[in-house]
């Protein structure tokens, strides 16, 4: 049973991990005024979280993971304008189509080399780009879809001005879903992601059915991002077609890059760190922010990733 | 409907200019290049300034802004791009949005965000009937030169010393080493001249696309087509494949909705990714 | 004796080269073949066919009597045809617990488990136990891979592909590169396979085919060439041409 053990031990909790999720709800009682920029780092949290699950584990890069995010904040937007105000119900839905969306588009993904796997993700993106922008009979087009009266969450809580039931609502969202994450990748199915990352054709060698599971990872992914993406639209009450811009995946990659790829809390650390500075930097002007993002991914790529972080973790 | 295949030609033969570069970068060196964008908003502010500033005659401002940009790319090539030949693509494409973020910020901060136009010499200015068609004369301006240039660019790649070393070094860098071919100076100057044409690009497409901060990022796409759709074996593929986006681009913004011809182009992307992985006019393998 | 992977016909095709040329092989249960030929004679890409790395330009692979040519790399492996790397292929910053580990969730059909633990499930380990002391890996089934002596990590090369509970195990170049001072460990572990297992050995060092092999096939230019049982194989003149370098065509 020692070999039992220690397969485990990797998947144990550590103190570290609950502080950190201790701290997170902890802010929930921190006076009005920052919560509105705590929900949008949760919200960015479970978008990397989501991207981590593909490039990290999976080892796909994608460069138009906003499609899926952007569909998500779409498809609960209008659950909420059409169909119902309730929260739950439209994070659900957009949860559920989002991963829909991307067990169709896997069987695009899955082909070809990490080259055509880039402009495969974002052509998808811009697909549905164009399509809300040509919608605009029911997405607003470049107005934005507007007029969507959220109720309360679980019929109580009011989303408030200031932002704290917002951040109640997407940090626990995060919390759910990050250990659903936390189980799969620690999972056996997790355990097969790895060597698939590692070796393609290798891992097929030990029998592991290398597109399924890559399909499989591929939905999840999409599902966690158009969490996100109905999350943010839930919050704050308006979904624009930024959604589903370059911008927003490149935002996603950067804020995954920052806190490490390949580890669950890399897209949590890069989510608060990018947030964090993107408030302070731009404060002064935008320009600031996209310069020193500019600089520090070209010192990034440069200096080696691998090497950087293990500099920055002893 | 001639006009437009006229005006779609022009807008296919700019966006060669703009592209070929990358074609080589990323089709031939396997380089991902998403900043090339930027070198062409060099060139285009080139010749902003310099026509605005100083006055500086249209024709004068062309050879400069490809100078300009060649030099740039140049001085990258060999401080920062040689270093990420051997990278990741992901690395590659973290360092390129790196550096498209770098040269868009700092655009923005010393030129300002407005987008920025030029005045044409008269005589490039207006339109002409040539045999029942109306063709703008800037445009034919484009079309005569761009379609030299990709001429010149393709028997120089097949016909000087050059270009088989450009191809023997792209093949194999060690074997082409060993021939004593210097690899790194061929891809030095493979990327200055690559990055001069985008500059080239972007000054005559001033005028037609108009330019300001955000260019790199506006056109990224575009050219990341021209490449997939175009196949990495050579620069024909990538040059009729700028005509038909040029044509698809124009013609589908004119018949139908400006969103719908983009969802078009993007949706023939795709299905050219799939079905033919190495380009639409790649030649089987 | 019946076979339990044969090919009928199989041929692949470059452009204008024949890497495999109308090979017609067999390889009986429990068989202790070799598989033998010059550089470049196209070993290779025979196992790469098999294996369904390549898909064949011509003819049929079957295991068991069923045809398997079109099935992916995954699938085949789950009915039992396994290889190993000649060059080491292992998951570098992995453990041997965990490679090993999942080839045993993937032969048991619980790779796809999201719920449960690594671990969690007590076959998983118990087998692996068996598989690593039988392979003399015990010792180090919670190393980092790439910490281990080579002899070792082929070692494990051969345990993994024995972790997929094979029929037919193909072994490329199992003891290449290996010190000598280790080699004894892994042609040991090779001769105590279970002799239900029928193995190809895909080798350039005669000593270990000859040690071996009951019976040796002799691939050139991608066809096959002469096959028999290794005194017949050594006393051919054309086979001893060929390795010879006296060109011999017949």
């Amino acid at each position: 049973m020692s070999a039992n053990a220690s397969l485990v031990r990797r998947a144990r909790w550590r103190w570290p991990e609950a502080l950190v999720w201790v701290i997170a709800f902890g802010l929930l009682f921190l006076p009005p005024g920052k919560h509105l920029l705590l929900n949008e780092i949760a919200i960015l949290a479970l978008f990397a979280l989501s991207l981590d699950l593909i490039l990290g584990y999976a080892g796909i890069i994608s460069l138009g993971h906003a499609a899926f995010f952007g569909l998500g904040a779409y498809a609960a937007g209008l659950m909420c304008k059409h169909v119902t105000p309730d929260p739950l119900a439209g994070l659900v839905v957009a949860t559920l189509l989002a991963a829909m969306m991307g067990l169709l588009t896997s069987l695009l993904v899955l082909r070809g080399s990490d080259l055509t796997r880039l402009m495969v993700t974002l052509g998808v993106a811009l697909v549905l780009h164009e399509i809300a922008n040509a919608l605009s009979r029911w997405t607003g087009g470049a107005d934005g879809l507007q007029g969507m009266v959220v109720g309360p969450l679980l019929g109580r809580f009011d989303f408030d001005l200031y932002g704290r039931t917002a951040y109640a609502y997407s940090l626990t969202a995060l919390f759910i879903l990050f250990l659903a994450a936390r189980r799969i990748v620690h999972s056996l199915f997790g355990l097969s992601l790895m060597a698939i990352r590692r070796n393609r054709l290798r891992a097929a060698a030990l029998g592991v059915p290398v597109n399924r599971r890559l399909v499989a990872v591929y939905a999840l992914s999409a599902a966690y991002a158009g969490a996100a993406g109905a999350l943010l639209a839930q919050t704050t009450a308006y979904v624009s077609l930024e959604v589903l811009e370059f911008g927003r995946s490149a935002d996603v990659l950067l804020a995954l890059i920052i806190g490490g790829a390949g580890w669950l809390y890399g897209g949590l650390a890069g989510a608060v760190i990018f947030k964090v500075l993107q408030d302070t930097l731009s404060a002064g002007a935008p320009q600031f922010w996209m310069f020193w993002m500019g600089l520090f991914l070209v010192v990034l790529a440069l200096v080696g990733r691998d090497r950087l972080f293990r500099l920055v973790r002893r | 409907m001639a006009t437009i295949l006229f005006d779609g030609v022009a807008y296919g033969m700019l966006l060669f200019v703009l592209a070929c570069g990358l074609a080589v970068t990323l089709g031939l060196m396997n380089f991902v290049n998403l900043a090339h964008g930027a070198f062409a908003m060099a060139g285009g502010y080139v010749v902003v300034i310099l026509m605005d500033r100083w006055g500086v005659p249209f024709l004068a401002c062309l050879p400069a802004a490809f100078i300009v940009a060649a030099m740039l790319g140049l001085l990258l090539e060999r401080t920062l791009y040689r270093h990420m030949y051997s990278r990741t693509h992901l690395d590659q494409v973290l360092f390129s949005i790196g550096l498209v973020f770098i040269a868009v910020a700092a655009t923005d901060y010393f030129l300002g965000s407005s987008q920025r136009n030029i005045t044409l010499p008269s005589w490039l200015q207006g339109r002409k009937e040539i045999l029942g068609v109306n063709v703008g004369i800037y445009r034919s301006f484009i079309i005569v030169l761009c379609g030299a240039l990709a001429l010149g660019l393709q028997l120089g790649l097949m016909r000087t010393r050059f270009g088989s070393r450009l191809r023997a070094a792209v093949d194999d860098a060690r074997v082409a080493r060993g021939l004593g071919i210097p690899v790194g100076k061929v891809f030095a100057v493979t990327f200055a001249v690559g990055s001069g044409l985008a500059g080239l690009g972007g000054a005559l497409g001033t005028e037609l696309l108009g330019i300001d901060p955000q260019f790199p990022l506006r056109f990224m796409i575009y050219f990341l087509i021209v490449v997939a759709v175009g196949g990495t074996s050579g620069i024909m593929g990538p040059f009729l494949a700028s005509l038909l986006l040029g044509v698809a681009d124009v013609a589908g913004k004119y018949y139908l909705s400006s969103a719908l011809g983009g969802f078009v182009i993007y949706v023939v992307l795709i299905a050219v990714l799939v079905f033919r992985p190495h380009g639409l006019f790649a030649r089987s393998r | 004796m019946s076979a339990v992977l044969e090919t009928l016909g199989l041929g692949k095709r470059f452009g204008g080269i024949v890497a495999t040329d109308n090979v017609s092989f067999r390889l009986e249960r429990g068989a202790r073949h070799a598989l033998i030929g010059p550089n470049g004679a196209g070993k290779t890409t025979f196992v790469n066919l098999l294996t369904g790395v390549l898909p064949p330009s011509s003819g049929r692979v079957l295991l068991a009597g069923e045809d398997i040519t079109r099935l992916k790399p995954e699938a085949r492996v789950r009915r039992g045809l396994v290889r190993t790397f000649q060059i080491n292929q292992l998951f570098a910053d992995l453990t041997p617990l965990e490679t090993l580990s999942i080839a045993v969730d993937e032969r048991l059909g619980q790779g796809a488990d999201w719920r449960r633990r690594v671990g969690a499930h007590a076959d998983v380990p118990r087998e692996v136990a068996a598989v690593a002391e039988r392979f003399g890996l015990s010792d180090v089934l919670d190393a980092r891979t790439d910490t281990l002596p080579y002899g070792k990590q082929r070692l494990l090369e051969i345990a993994v592909a024995f972790a997929c509970a094979p029929q037919v195990l193909l072994l490329d170049e199992p003891a290449a590169g290996v010190p000598e001072s280790e080699r004894r460990g892994i042609l040991e572990a090779i001769a105590a396979l279970p002799s239900e297992v029928a193995v190809l050995l895909i080798e350039h060092d005669m000593d270990l085919v000859f040690h071996f092999a009951t019976r040796i096939s002799v691939l050139v230019d991608g066809a096959l060439f002469a096959e028999g049982d290794p005194a017949t194989i050594a006393a051919d003149p054309k086979v001893r041409a060929v390795y010879l370098g006296e060109g011999g065509h017949g």
